[in-house]
């Protein structure tokens, strides 16, 4: 059982946002696995051992060679990784970037199973996995609660609207896993200590075949950032063991009481 | 070229279409041109509805037990290739409309854009707007490639409003050969009931997070919303560490709700959970940290503990 998992690596998210030049996200900063991405990393380590061997390898683009993300992902026990890192990348549309990490997969020689988070916790676009598995011909089953792998066939509960579908599909596929799918396992010393000397190949997008990218692949050209209407704080006061009676003061005003 | 066709995504939920879909119909009228709208199995059943709020044509597909995904882009490829293409394509920030956008995106080599409140079509441009950092900033952004534009919108971004307008003509498309793509297939259905206003529905919403400290505390949470006749919400916080569905789950990854009132219990404010509440029209937070962001847009701020605070609120609000 071989799985590929996608990793993003995000500006912090503890730290406030910010626009560069070209209106695109600030990425110059020291960069981290997304926290949304642990969780497939943790799933596809549990799939693997459950079969009995595999390896879980991963594949990120990012700035500037940026591999800390990826460290903490090898760390957790993945094997290899493939960092597509490329300054014709910038601006690049989430199709292109699909498209992109598609082909990363391909370098990796495929995978039984190809594992996204829903959507990256500093982008949110949310479409990346389902377009991948486009480019791919791959079967997906998106929005994944629970998975299982039972006789190469995956098993899954997909999330919906109303409560949530069993979705069974055969190998080789796509998934997208959400937040809370697994337990992810903190690194191991030994396991930051290995994953110093665990291959990263780091490749361009013309090495991937890919092209047109960046902001001239993309379909889209921000034409304005504005602040929106800021919303005025109102009264904070500091609970002197009778501030819940301001609160019923105040649905009281509402008359929702 | 103006925009002369568009499609909608539409979902129906126990036989009528959901409000985000009707939003979208009734956003797509002030665009101007033909409105086609793609619904899952019998078109017929909805056309009507449909039609008084400005469709002029029902797609119908019976994907059966396909995920909607590769089954209702390829659907549309089909009849794009037949000649019948729309200029742009409107689905609601949903899992289906999501996947169906995604695979769509792909089979036609255009961009999508995601996560979109408003939408202005002027000539052949079209440019749409999303909220980034909780909110606070609104990105602009135009499509460069050629039509169809594909682009997503969050619930409550547009008022649904009926126009009185005839049912509108149905059309049965049939699902492409979706060779190794099409072998996803769901094998049940599970609804989860709940007692109560939906989350997204709800006049008044009781939201609670990390600082509830452990999650048996949530049932303060949910005790104080059966009060308020409102429904129980969440932080991603709490959803990740698992003590309450994903369908709790306020934000941008979440739902987006606009109560009367929403009282955010142990909640700090992350930015990704501020972008699906700030739209409420009055907010109340209680929170320890007198320095968290909640504070910043709440109506009535209480710095102190949840566990103190709480239990006291609930108790004076049973007496009543």
């Amino acid at each position: 059982m071989n799985i590929i998992v996608c990793v993003k690596q995000i500006p912090d998210p503890a730290n406030p946002g910010a626009l560069d030049g070209n209106n695109a996200l600030k990425r110059d900063g020291k960069l981290i696995l997304d926290e949304s991405d642990s969780y497939g990393v943790e799933m596809a380590l549990q799939l693997v051992d459950a079969a009995g061997g595999g390896e879980v390898n991963l594949v990120s683009m990012a700035p500037n060679s940026e591999t800390a993300g990826l460290r903490t992902a090898l760390a957790m026990g993945a094997a290899k990784a493939v960092l597509v890192s490329d300054p014709a990348l910038q601006g690049s549309d989430a199709l292109t970037t699909a498209k992109i990490l598609a082909a990363a997969v391909q370098r990796l020689g495929g995978a039984d199973l190809i594992i996204a988070a829903t959507e990256s916790s500093d982008g949110y676009t949310g479409t990346v996995p389902e377009q991948m598995a486009e480019v791919l011909g791959l079967p997906s089953v998106t929005f994944a609660k629970k998975v299982s792998i039972e006789g190469g066939v995956l098993k899954a509960d997909r999330q919906t609207e109303e409560g949530y579908d069993e979705v069974t599909c055969p190998l080789p596929a796509l998934i997208s896993v959400t937040a809370g799918v697994v337990e992810p396992r903190y690194p191991s010393f030994k396991g930051i200590m290995a994953a110093k000397s665990k291959p990263v190949e780091e490749v361009k997008a013309s090495d991937l075949g890919v092209t047109p990218v960046g902001w001239d692949g993309a379909g889209q050209k921000i034409t304005s950032v504005t602040q929106a209407e800021a919303r005025a704080a109102g009264e904070v006061i500091e609970d002197d063991g009778e501030a819940f009676g301001k609160i019923v003061a105040f649905l009281e005003g509402l008359k929702v009481i | 070229m103006a925009i002369n066709n568009i499609w909608v995504f539409a979902q129906v939920s126990n036989g009528a279409p959901t409000s985000a879909s009707l939003e979208l119909v009734t956003k797509a009228r002030s665009l101007g041109g033909s409105i086609g709208v793609w619904v899952a199995g019998d078109g017929a059943a909805v056309a009507g509805v449909l039609g008084e709020y400005g469709a002029t044509k029902v797609y119908g597909v019976d994907y059966g037990n396909n995920l909607a995904g590769a089954a209702v882009a390829s659907a549309m490829k089909s009849v794009i290739d037949g000649g019948d293409a729309p200029d742009l394509v409107m689905f609601p920030q949903s899992y289906e409309g999501r996947d169906v956008m995604s695979r769509l995106s792909v089979k036609l080599d255009r961009t999508v854009l995601t996560n979109n409140i408003e939408i202005v079509a002027s000539g052949d441009s079209v440019t749409v707007t999303t909220p980034i950092f909780g909110g606070n900033t609104l990105v602009a952004t135009t499509f460069t490639g050629g039509a169809p534009y594909l682009a997503a919108f969050r619930p409550k971004s547009f008022a649904p409003e009926a126009s009185g307008g005839a049912a509108a003509a149905v059309q049965a498309v049939s699902v492409p050969d979706l060779g190794a793509t099409g072998t996803a297939k769901v094998t049940a259905v599970h609804v989860e009931e709940t007692t109560g206003p939906k989350l997204d529905e709800a006049d008044i919403v009781v939201s609670g997070g990390r600082g509830l400290g452990e999650s048996v505390k949530y049932e303060m949470v949910e005790q104080l919303a059966k009060i308020l006749k409102g429904a129980p919400g969440a932080s991603r916080a709490i959803v990740d560490a698992g003590w309450v569905p994903y369908s709790y789950q306020v934000g941008q990854t979440g739902k987006v709700v606009k109560p009367s009132v929403y009282i955010a219990a142990g909640i700090s404010g992350a930015t990704q959970h501020m972008v699906g509440m700030k739209g409420s029209k009055n907010i109340i937070a209680i929170n320890k940290d007198k320095e968290a962001p909640i504070f910043g847009i709440a109506d009535l701020g209480i710095v102190g503990d949840v566990h103190k605070v709480l239990p006291k609120l609930i108790e004076a609000l049973e007496g009543r």
